[in-house]
Order: structure tokens, then C-alpha cells, then sequence
């Protein structure tokens, strides 16, 4: 494993232990109709994402074709195929964050992370995600990190309120 | 029963009936895209969508049920400008160019701008991302052009049950594909076609051999003959406005000329040949079982599918060595081309071009397989499917309809009518019990019409069971045995059969063929293949066997005059060389 994952959450050999794990699981649930999502979202809690290798186990024991559970792993926002950083930092785009301003703390947070929508700092401490509304629409622009709610996050201000979160 | 009134007009149909159904009793045609025949309403693509009185949005036809005392109107304002609405909105993401698109003969999305009077794009915007797929021998996929109607997904999936086709991310990103953006090459797709076959557009089409066959019939240094499969007569007509289910033998011999082709020749002839082959294999399976008690894999399964023998390498590699060992009917012929026609005329192998018509997209996999060629030299050089050599019949400016009839070549022109039924679900079990049971028994095969009747038809899987008594003494083993053959078409109800037999029923011999209906319906077919197109394809076929003085493949002379000329007997050594093979199992991502 290349020297810059050293930081990952799990290691190779503790992946391999879950996968073992989950497998168990997984057969299990074999002919139970309705598995599908459950398991993912036990995957994900487990990993913190969901890993190709995984999802191909998922597909065999639960005898769905991978292009499937790949395409409901895509469907729903809530599923990663990317590894998670420590935080999640999720800029709302719903229509009121929007107009005032949402997409520009967008543009300040990727330069800040130096990452893109749905990637992860190499160090593994940021992803970074849009909504599309978490209901504080009084508040906006809102941007969630974690479970934290800040609101009316101005671009110029970003950098200060990442720092917080930084280890 | 129930009643409803479509556009103010009383109609009583059965309760569960689709609104699209009803208003079709009425002579009511909604158009449709997503919707499939034979499969549950997906509801995906809206273009169905009319007013029902009391209903507070548009209501999808295809996936609604009628009830007592609705009212439907299928032509008001709303509903006719919500279709187009709808249509508008898939013409502005469809990145397609309808001068260059190889469907624009029988594109449904075109024909719907057309009949709903869509004379100016309303909406410029963002267009689907295009990324073309041509990495299987078979398919080509062009996102562009995908208007994510799902019929393919619901083809691979429900009908074939192979499943490597899915939606992928959603809202406008969506793209119809395998997992994790892979090319098709990369899964288990066994290049059936069935997808585009049902494509309302050209985002899946075959890979299109047109342009090497005129570069090989324009090389004056190559000899190039042509193949013809059982089931090309009964569709090809469909290109040229027939009515599915007009046998057009005679003129597809005659277009066939016109093109240049040295030799017009039928598959049908090494149809005939793959039942002396296979059903002699059957026999001696039989007889190493029941006489040498050896262990030998029984069911027999019948080869000449290449979507089945993919299908099997991926899916069931247990069951392998239970395919006969025969090559299809297309590989035999071109395995014959190259040596007992290169000999018999004084043509190099590598000098003849051997072009097959095939209703198929998977033959033309299989033509590239390594197997199927002799010192690197392949037997078969390009397939063209029914729909290619209708285009290259209209690119030539033959007027086809004016054609007179024309006859095959010899000496791989003559066929029984048995080879013909080839061409649908049931047909090569049928002929194989002709000839199985006139060897073993040296008696006429004894059913009416010679056909196995709970063989027939668009059931997805049969059976059948014929008591052997008489027999010759060299078969005498058979006496009294009950011979149990079952028959499935699509793989779908293929797998069911297999997971029969796993769980243990019994059987001696059994058909698989890839296409609902069998190759009639096949991926490579004119399109739109419907139940009753099937229906119609299949009586025509059976019609062209019907019609024949020669109906059982032992009894072809040009059969018989191979094995004396060339091959000696079944599985010889020679046959083994030229006409069999064995697959392997493959893995790819599923």
C-alpha cells in the first residue's frame, strides 16, 4: 500500500478481516428479498465506503448481477464508492443556498480542500459532498460538516471555519 | 370485467387491463418507448401518458390498470401536448444525427417526432455524454444516442436473465451500462443482441461488417461466397416492407447474386450435417452410458447457439462437458468452405471469403473465436446480420421485390426440411428426433406431419417423450427406453431448465436457443420483433419445411455424398477435426 494511505481508516489486512466478516453476513441473507440496501449500508457503515471488492461479494452471495447493485450503490447520494475522509463537509446547493451565494462557498471550499465534489483529501481528513437542501433555508448559505450545521458561511470565511476541523 | 370510457367511448375489457391495452381495443395506438412485451410496465419513460378525469397528474397507460367507470382521454390537449412535452424533452438530450444513423430507417424515436408533428427543437441544452462502446466483436453502445428507455435493461435482465445491463447514477447522468462504467467486454454480456434488437434508437446496434464485405467483393483476388441461416428467408422480407412472415428465399438467392457473391450457399445444408453429427453423438453418449456404463454427461445440450455456449462458459461451467462437442451450423460450413470446397474447386483457403447472413449478433463473436479457425485462418471471415444485408441489398439499388427466384449453389445448397426448422424454438430437436429415430429404429419416423407437436410453439420451455421399439440390432440397447427431450428458448427459461435438472429431472437431450422464439427472433432480426411476428416468422418456416419432398437431414444425397467424398462418417476422425470443438470456462464480472 502506497506510503500517503497510511492514514486510512482500515488497514489492508483489517479490510480483508470485514470483507471475511460481512461475507458471513451476506450469506445469510442469500434468499431474503429486500437485502440489498440494508447490506450496503452495514458496508458502508463498516468501511466508511464502499470498496469494488465488497459490492462484488454482495452481488455474488445475494445472486444479483453486479451492473445492479453497482447501479443502486450510484442511485441513491447517500452511498460512496470513494473512500470518506474524517469529515464530511457537505456544501448546500438546494435553490436558496444557491441564490445567495451557496455556489461560491462551494468554489472556496475546493480550493481550500483542493479537491472536487465527491473526492477525498489525499490525507483522508476531508470529503467533500453538495445537498440539495437540509431545510435551513433561513440560514443560508448553509454548509453541514459532519453533524455541525454553519450557517450563513461567507466564501471569505471558509478557510477559518475548515481550520476547526483540521487535526 | 370492467368499463371505462376512452375519448367518450364506451369499452368493457378485463379487470387488471392496462389503460394502453383498452384504448388498444378501440384502435387507439399510444405510443410507447419503455414498454416491453411480455414484461411488467416500467412506467419509465412517460411518452405514454394520457388524462384520466379526477386524476391529478398525467397518468403513464402502459403501467396503469383500467377501473370500473374511469374516464380516459387520450387526445385532449393536455395529454397530446404533455406526450410531446415529454418527447421534446428526450429529443433534447439525444446527441444522435439522423443523416448518418444506421436507424433511420426504423428509428422510434424519429418516428414519434414525426407523428406527433415535432417540427423545431423547443429546447437546446446539455446533451447525454457520449462515449461509444465497440469492444465486444458484436455490439456497439453509444451513450449519446441513449434515451434511457430501459428496454434493454429489462431484456438483459428479466428476459435473458443475464443482467449486465443497468442504469448507472441517476437524473440526467444516468447511462445504461455494466458496473463501475465498464466497457462490455469486461462482464459476463454474451452478445446476444436481444438488447439491440428492442433499442427504440441506435445506442445499441451490431457491429456492422457491410463495408469489409464490399472491400472483399470488390478484391477481384478473392473468392467470395455466402451463407444464408434457416431463419434469414422468413425476416429478410421485412426489410422491404413485406409482412413478417413472407418466405423470400428465391429472392434473397438473386439479391444475393447481384451483389457479386461467387456462390450463393445455405447454411440449411450443414444444419442437415450437424444432425448427422450430433444426433450420432447423442447415440453414442447413449451407448457408452447404457452399454459401457461409463460416465457420461447426460442431458446432451444442442450447440448451435453462441449466446448459449457464452452463456454456459460464464454462468454454468459444471455443465460444459453436456454440450455437444458439434461447432454451429455457421462454423461448420465455414470449416467445409476451406477445405472440402477449396480442394474440390483448387482455391487456397486463405483465397475463398466466407460471408454468413445470420439473424444473430453473437455469430459474429463466434466467427472470431480462436477455435473456429484452421492455422490462423478464420473458417468464417464476416457476419452480416438480416437488418445488414437488407441495407447492403438497398445500397446496391436492387429493386428486391422485382427480383425473380433464385436457387442455391451446389454442392452446399440442397437441405431437408428439417434443416429449415433450424430457424425456431423446437426446430433442431425435431429434426434431430427424425434422424435419431429412423437410425436406431431403420422405421419411418411415425408422427403425423412428422412433427413433435408439444414442441411447437412460443412456450418458454417443453417437453416431449417418444418410446423407442424396433429396434435395430446394433441399437438394441434402446429398446423400450423412453427418450426424454425438453426445449427452451431465451436464457432465461433456460436457466430454469438447467436448475431443473440440477434438481434432478431427468432428461436424455435437450435445445437451448438464446432468442425468445429461437433464431427467427433473433438478436440481428428486422425490428420490431413481437410475439406475433414470432408467430408469423415460425409458420413460415415450417411452411418452407412443409413444402419440401426432402424432410429429414439423413436422407439429403449431398449429405450423404460429403460422407462418401470427403468426411466418411460421423465423428470420423475428420468430422472430429473440421466439426467439433470444446469450450472452456470463462470469468468476467457479473
Amino acid at each position: 500500500m502506497a506510503p500517503e494511505n497510511t492514514t486510512t481508516p482500515q488497514t489492508a489486512s483489517n479490510e480483508d478481516e470485514i470483507l471475511d466478516h460481512l461475507d458471513r453476513i451476506f450469506a445469510e441473507s442469500k434468499d431474503k428479498p429486500g437485502s440489498l440496501i440494508p447490506l450496503l449500508q452495514l458496508t458502508q457503515k463498516m468501511y466508511g465506503y464502499l470498496p469494488e471488492k465488497a459490492l462484488k461479494k454482495i452481488s455474488k452471495q445475494l445472486n444479483i448481477p453486479i451492473s445492479e447493485v453497482a447501479g443502486v450503490v450510484g442511485f441513491y447520494s447517500f452511498f460512496s464508492t470513494q473512500p470518506k475522509g474524517k469529515h464530511v463537509v457537505r456544501v448546500c446547493q438546494g435553490t436558496a443556498c444557491y441564490v445567495r451565494g451557496g455556489h461560491e462557498v462551494l468554489h472556496a471550499v475546493k480550493n481550500e480542500l483542493k479537491i472536487e465534489v465527491g473526492e477525498t483529501t489525499p490525507d483522508r481528513q476531508f470529503s467533500l459532498e453538495v445537498g440539495r437542501c437540509f431545510g435551513a433555508c433561513g440560514l443560508a448559505p448553509v454548509v453541514m460538516i459532519d453533524n455541525d450545521v454553519v450557517q450563513r458561511l461567507k466564501p471569505s470565511k471558509v478557510a477559518e471555519v475548515l481550520k476547526v476541523y483540521k487535526k | 370485467m370492467a368499463r371505462l370510457h376512452i375519448n367518450n367511448i364506451p369499452v368493457d375489457v378485463p379487470d387488471g387491463t392496462t389503460i394502453l391495452k383498452a384504448a388498444r381495443e378501440l384502435g387507439i395506438r399510444i405510443p410507447t418507448l419503455c414498454h416491453l412485451e411480455n414484461t411488467e410496465a416500467k412506467g419509465a419513460c412517460r411518452i405514454c401518458v394520457v388524462e384520466v378525469k379526477g386524476a391529478k397528474t398525467m397518468i403513464a397507460a402502459c403501467a396503469t390498470p383500467v377501473t370500473e367507470g374511469m374516464e380516459v382521454f387520450t387526445n385532449s390537449k393536455a395529454a397530446r401536448d404533455s406526450r410531446k412535452f415529454v418527447l421534446e424533452m428526450l429529443l433534447s438530450e439525444h446527441d444522435g444525427d439522423c443523416k448518418t444513423c444506421s436507424r433511420n430507417d426504423d428509428c422510434e424515436l424519429k418516428a414519434l417526432a414525426a407523428e406527433m408533428g415535432v417540427t423545431d427543437l423547443r429546447f437546446e441544452g446539455e446533451r447525454t455524454r457520449k462515449h461509444i462502446d465497440e469492444t465486444t466483436p458484436a455490439l456497439i453502445r453509444d451513450s449519446g444516442k441513449c434515451i434511457k428507455c430501459r428496454r434493454c435493461v429489462t431484456v438483459c435482465s428479466e428476459v435473458q436473465m443475464v443482467g449486465s445491463l443497468f442504469p448507472q447514477s441517476r437524473g440526467f447522468d444516468t447511462t445504461i451500462g455494466p458496473a463501475f462504467s465498464q466497457d462490455l467486454d469486461s462482464v459476463a454480456c454474451v452478445q446476444c443482441g436481444q438488447c439491440s434488437a428492442v433499442c427504440p434508437v441506435g445506442a445499441i446496434i451490431e457491429k456492422d461488417h457491410i463495408q469489409d464485405v464490399w472491400r472483399a467483393l470488390d478484391n477481384p483476388d478473392k473468392y467470395v461466397i455466402v451463407q444464408t441461416a434457416p431463419a434469414i428467408r422468413a425476416a429478410l422480407g421485412e426489410c422491404f416492407d413485406y409482412e413478417p412472415g413472407t418466405l423470400v428465399t428465391g429472392k434473397m438467392v438473386t439479391a444475393l447474386r447481384h451483389l457479386g457473391f461467387h456462390k450463393v450457399f445455405d447454411t440449411n445444408f450443414t444444419a442437415d450435417l450437424t444432425i448427422m453429427e450430433e444426433g450420432t453423438e447423442l447415440l453414442y453418449r447413449l451407448k457408452k452410458k447404457m452399454v459401457n456404463k461409463e460416465d457420461v454427461a447426460l442431458p446432451q445440450f444442442t450447440s448451435c447457439s453462441p449466446g448459449w455456449i457464452n452463456f454456459m462458459e460464464f454462468y454454468y461451467p459444471r455443465f460444459l462437458n453436456h454440450i455437444s462437442t458439434c461447432k454451429s451450423p455457421q462454423q461448420m460450413f465455414g470449416a467445409l468452405a476451406k477445405s472440402y470446397y477449396a480442394q474440390k474447386t483448387g482455391k487456397k483457403p486463405e483465397d475463398i471469403v466466407v460471408v454468413s447472413v445470420m439473424p444473430c449478433t453473437a455469430k459474429k463473436f463466434e466467427a472470431q473465436r480462436t477455435e473456429m479457425s484452421q492455422n490462423t485462418i478464420p473458417d468464417v471471415d464476416y457476419v452480416l446480420t438480416t437488418r445488414e444485408l437488407g441495407r447492403m441489398i438497398h445500397q446496391a439499388g436492387i429493386d428486391f421485390r422485382e427480383l425473380p427466384d433464385g436457387v442455391m449453389d451446389s454442392p452446399f445448397g440442397l437441405s431437408s426440411g428439417a434443416a429449415d426448422i433450424f430457424a425456431n424454438t423446437g426446430g433442431v430437436m425435431e429434426a434431430a428426433v427424425r434422424t435419431v429415430y429412423e437410425i436406431v429404429t431403420g422405421k419411418p419416423f411415425p408422427l403425423e406431419n412428422l412433427h413433435i407437436e408439444p414442441l411447437m410453439g412460443l412456450e418458454g420451455i417443453k417437453k416431449a417423450s417418444l418410446k423407442i421399439e424396433g429396434t435395430l440390432p446394433e441399437w438394441n440397447f434402446l429398446e423400450g427406453v423412453t427418450l426424454k427431450v425438453g426445449v427452451a428458448h431465451s436464457l432465461g427459461k433456460a436457466t430454469k431448465l438447467l436448475e431443473a435438472i440440477k434438481q434432478g429431472e431427468e432428461f436424455h437431450f435437450i435445445e437451448v436457443m438464446t432468442c425468445p422464439g429461437g433464431c427467427i427472433g433473433g438478436g440481428g432480426q428486422p425490428r420490431v420483433t413481437t410475439d406475433e411476428v414470432r408467430r408469423k416468422r415460425i409458420n413460415a418456416i415450417y411452411q418452407e419445411d412443409e413444402g419440401k419432398q426432402l424432410r429429414k437431414s439423413h436422407e439429403n444425397p449431398d449429405i450423404k455424398k460429403i460422407y462418401e467424398e470427403f468426411l466418411g462418417a460421423p465423428l470420423s476422425e475428420k468430422s472430429h477435426h473440421l466439426l467439433h470443438t470444446h469450450y472452456h470456462h470463462k470469468e468476467r464480472l457479473n
